[in-house]
């Protein structure tokens, strides 16, 4: 079972070569599927219209979703953000000039017709640059998603403005864990250990920063 | 195919992804100022009951919670 698993990852990757069809049929990215469906399946349509012509036919889910937002063929000059948290939606389809995520290989500059992107972020300062105003979250982990139509989604567990951030907390956790790593016995201990240390240094530099 | 990734320390340590961001969404949570950190607290707190189930049979359930019990 394993074995046909493995064959079928390989075959994916080299679409046209093999024989065998029905193993490489290479599923449309959702960038190239056509958005608009808001006509409904034409043969459904058709159909239904045989058996029952004077009512109209049903609605399908996809009709009731909203199309993406389609590739634009020039740089648009914006990027839209969507930052949600799981409560709250922190920016809804903002339009900005730039963001800036804490990404786990560094940080990471967002500006419209990046790259296709999937970011996992680390505890760190996330700035939204419009115009010349620049608003800074402190974000404690989450991913970004950087889309080829120049929408970013930002999804973070916590954000919190830094003028939120209580510096003595700060101070006291970071003491706090650097203690309890170098006494730490277990992995697991360590691993929470060092958590905690980082995710209170980066505090600390967000805050100094 | 083998995955060259680099694996996180906590991943090597056995935590999970999700263990590993609300480790860090709680320690973030504390360092708030007042205010906000009494309602971010109370924003996170959870009720809820699990009942383990064996032989088609439910057994006693077990409430786990954040709020006194009254």
């Amino acid at each position: 079972m394993f074995r046909q698993v493995a064959h079928r990852l390989l075959s994916r990757s080299t679409t046209n070569h093999s024989a065998c069809a029905a193993s490489t049929i290479r599923r449309p990215y959702s960038t190239e599927v056509s958005a608009d469906a808001s006509s409904g399946d034409s043969a459904f349509v058709e159909a239904w219209k045989k058996v029952a012509p004077n009512i109209d036919p049903p609605k399908t889910p996809i009709q009731f979703m909203e199309p993406r937002p389609p590739t634009p063929s020039t740089l648009p000059s914006k990027l839209t953000v969507n930052f949600v948290l799981p409560y709250a939606a922190e920016l809804s389809k903002a339009q900005v000039d730039m963001v800036i995520v804490p990404a786990t290989t560094g940080q990471m500059g967002i500006l419209p017709g990046h790259v296709p992107t999937i970011a996992e972020l680390k505890p760190g300062l996330l700035s939204v640059h419009e115009g010349n105003d620049v608003k800074k979250y402190f974000i404690s982990s989450g991913f970004a998603f950087v889309h080829s139509n120049s929408y970013a989604d930002i999804l973070a567990a916590e954000a919190i403005p830094l003028d939120r951030i209580d510096p003595a907390q700060v101070q006291k956790g970071l003491s706090e864990f650097t203690q309890k790593l170098n006494s730490a016995s277990t992995d697991l201990d360590k691993a929470e250990a060092q958590v905690g240390v980082d995710v209170h240094s980066a505090l600390n530099s967000a805050l100094t920063g | 195919m083998a995955s060259t990734a680099a694996v996180p320390f906590w991943r090597s340590a056995g935590m999970t992804y999700i263990t590993y961001s609300n480790i860090c969404a709680n320690l973030v949570r504390n360092c708030l100022k007042e205010p906000y950190k009494s309602e971010a607290i109370s924003r996170e707190k959870v009720h809820f009951s699990v009942t383990k189930w064996a032989d088609g049979k439910p057994q006693k359930p077990t409430i786990r919670s954040d709020s006194p019990e009254d």
